[in-house]
């Protein structure tokens, strides 16, 4: 079910502004990837460019390669909304819909778009994607009661279950326990390696021992001066990227030397 | 990191936290004595209520600063005198309303009856009873008709604004015209709906339709205004979280930006509709007046409250005893209790829809 994305010099744009300069690496299928670096250096920008959720900020665009299974992202012919479809999104502050159930908020996927669903299918779905996020047994007994009644850290994870539940390819996570206590934190990081069987999955974080903890790669960025574009500086397995990296920057950022 | 020696602080002598304060009922004994001290130059010179309550207000203003400036410092004095400057301007702003209301209640009530509600001001001799049903009629069928236009175009010209056009050059005259239409002045509406039906239909025409036209030339931009404020209050994360799932733009903004916002836009059209119920002036031009109930929004004239309310206070009639009220002012003043009923009701309503439809957050 996962695939693998793979990016060629890719530049971001912020009107005139270039925020993100020539990244090119690949992210493996059924791997964790981290990307880690200074805040304002191109990260979120860059994992919101993997499943076009740039452009919603007007004035956004792209130059380069994003390929997902041999098809470019940012063909003319491709329609975003099936992109987003296939790569789904966790974002940094837990976001469930206000109006919504937990129930229907997990059913969201679907139900926005209208899919027709038997209830007892729906109810399966429901409760799969509650399971894959660790969550199921939190809530079961209350799946109709609002989502925004649930504490930060599980409304995290029911935005975790709302993703899985269109069943994407990939899943891109924006700092997704920046907001949460560490009990939450463990909670969610359990949960990536989990669904690391499933899917590709992409992750931002501030945390250095996060990125070590979950990722099989983990990838580099900084700015190269202040008010110059951020770039990929490394892109490396974490393993080496954590013990002996290649980049002298990239030790520097790690051990706390810099930034 | 060298390790330095922290320079040893020598412990204050006492520290006190407790300081001269003004016994908790002062302000009330305060506002006691100010009304009596005030009772006497009014008892004096032969002073009315409003000027009691104003020299005790005075009174009240300058008695407690000063005794909280002996006791308790210039800090609590300044404190004192700016609480009850507050509340003195509250008072101010309530005592005209609750005035008004209560003069309503009490001059429109007795009019009040099951005849007055549901009988109109037709009637072939001079002994029969007349109401105001064919002015209730007017004013529920033209503000829906005002409604039924305004709301869509209202609430869709928002949707672009926000959603659509933001930072745009059109979006930014769209919303220019809607500030400078939110200050047009009614009899305007009123005059281009009369010319437009005129032109359309001849120099005889008037009709329900008309007036629904010029009122919801008021209404859309307090919709758009209102709307825009709600949506842009939804958060982007929402609508950002609903993208990331694969949901076109369209089905976010109808699926998940409007019934989040819903609450508000509801009280916002709730207030618009109670904001042009009580217009006068350009229905008096287009749907003009009848004594007559008329059903037709698009054939023959209409009355509606505040157009009877006017009419009747202009030709009140001859009061049945010498020195009484004349009945046109009568059933004026019941026609005008009946419209602060409807608009009550309304804010009522609004604030009931918008609790309902507010966001959830409980457990």
């Amino acid at each position: 079910m996962a695939k693998s994305i793979t990016v060629d010099s890719l530049d971001i744009y912020y009107g005139d502004f270039l925020a993100v300069e020539g990244v090119s690496m690949t992210i493996k299928a059924r791997s964790v990837t981290a990307f880690i670096g200074p805040s304002g250096c191109g990260k979120s920008t860059f994992l919101r460019s993997l499943n076009r959720m740039h452009e919603v900020i007007p004035g956004a665009r792209v130059e380069g390669k994003v390929m997902v299974d041999g098809q470019s992202l940012y063909d003319s012919a491709v329609d975003p909304v099936a992109v987003r479809r296939q790569i789904g999104m966790v974002f940094q502050r837990p976001n469930p819909f206000p109006t919504m159930s937990i129930y229907e908020n997990v059913l969201a996927g679907n139900r926005l778009n209208s899919k027709k669903m038997k209830k007892s299918e729906a109810d399966d779905v429901v409760e799969r994607s509650l399971k894959g996020a660790n969550l199921w047994n939190e809530v079961k007994d209350r799946l109709g009661k609002p989502g925004m009644g649930l504490s930060g850290g599980q409304q995290q994870r029911l935005c975790i279950a709302r993703a899985i539940a269109v069943e994407p390819q990939v899943l891109l996570m924006d700092e997704p326990c920046s907001a949460l206590d560490p009990i939450s934190t463990s909670a969610i990081e359990d949960l990536i390696h989990e669904l690391k069987t499933d899917y590709t999955i992409v992750i931002v974080t501030h945390n250095m021992q996060q990125a070590a903890r979950v990722s099989d790669e983990t990838g580099f960025f900084n700015l190269k001066a202040a008010g110059e574009p951020g770039h990929l500086v490394e892109f490396n397995s974490t393993q080496k990227m954590f013990a002996n990296p290649d980049n002298e920057a990239t030790e520097a950022y790690i051990s706390g030397r810099f930034g | 990191m060298s390790v330095t020696t922290a320079p040893v602080r020598t412990a204050p002598e006492a520290v006190s936290f407790t300081a001269a304060r003004l016994p908790r009922i002062a302000p009330a004994l305060v506002a006691v004595v100010a009304v009596a001290a005030a009772a006497l130059p009014v008892l004096l010179l032969g002073w009315g209520p409003v000027a009691w309550a104003i020299l005790s207000a005075l009174v009240f203003l300058v008695a407690l600063p000063v005794w909280a400036g002996v006791v308790e410092g210039r800090r609590g004095a300044t404190d004192r005198l700016m609480t009850g400057l507050v509340w003195t301007a509250c008072a101010i702003a309530v005592v005209p309303l609750a005035s008004l209301l209560w003069t309503v209640v009490d001059r429109g009530l007795p009019r009040i009856s099951s005849t007055f509600l549901t009988f109109s001001m037709y009637r072939t001799s001079l002994d029969q009873e007349v109401g105001i049903y064919h002015a209730l009629i007017g004013t529920l069928l033209i503000t829906i008709g005002a409604a039924v236009i305004s709301v869509p175009i209202g609430i869709m010209a928002a949707i672009y604004l926000i959603e659509y056009g933001k930072g745009s050059r059109l979006a930014g005259w769209i919303t220019f015209l809607v500030d400078v239409m939110t200050g047009i002045p009614s009899i305007v509406a009123g005059l281009f709906a009369f010319s437009v039906f005129i032109l359309l239909f001849g120099p005889s025409y008037r009709s329900g339709i008309g007036g629904s036209v010029a009122l919801s030339l008021l209404m859309i931009p307090v919709v758009v205004r209102s709307t825009e404020e709600m949506l842009r209050l939804v958060p982007a994360d929402l609508r950002e979280a609903s993208y990331a799932l694969g949901v076109p733009k369209w089905r976010t903004i109808v699926k998940v930006v409007l019934p989040t916002a819903l609450g508000g836009i509801v009280t916002g059209v709730t207030l618009a509709i109670a904001r042009v119920v009580g217009e006068t002036a350009p229905l008096l031009l287009i749907a003009g007046l009848t004594t007559r109930t008329n059903f037709n929004l698009f054939d023959g004239r209409m009355t509606t409250l505040p157009v009877l309310i006017y009419t009747q206070n202009a030709n009140p009639g001859i009061a049945e005893t010498p020195g009484g009220t004349p009945p046109g002012v009568e059933i004026a003043w019941g026609a005008a209790l009946v419209l602060i009923v409807i608009v009550m009701l309304l804010n009522l309503v609004a604030r009931v829809i918008g609790r309902i439809f507010a966001p959830k957050t409980g457990h």
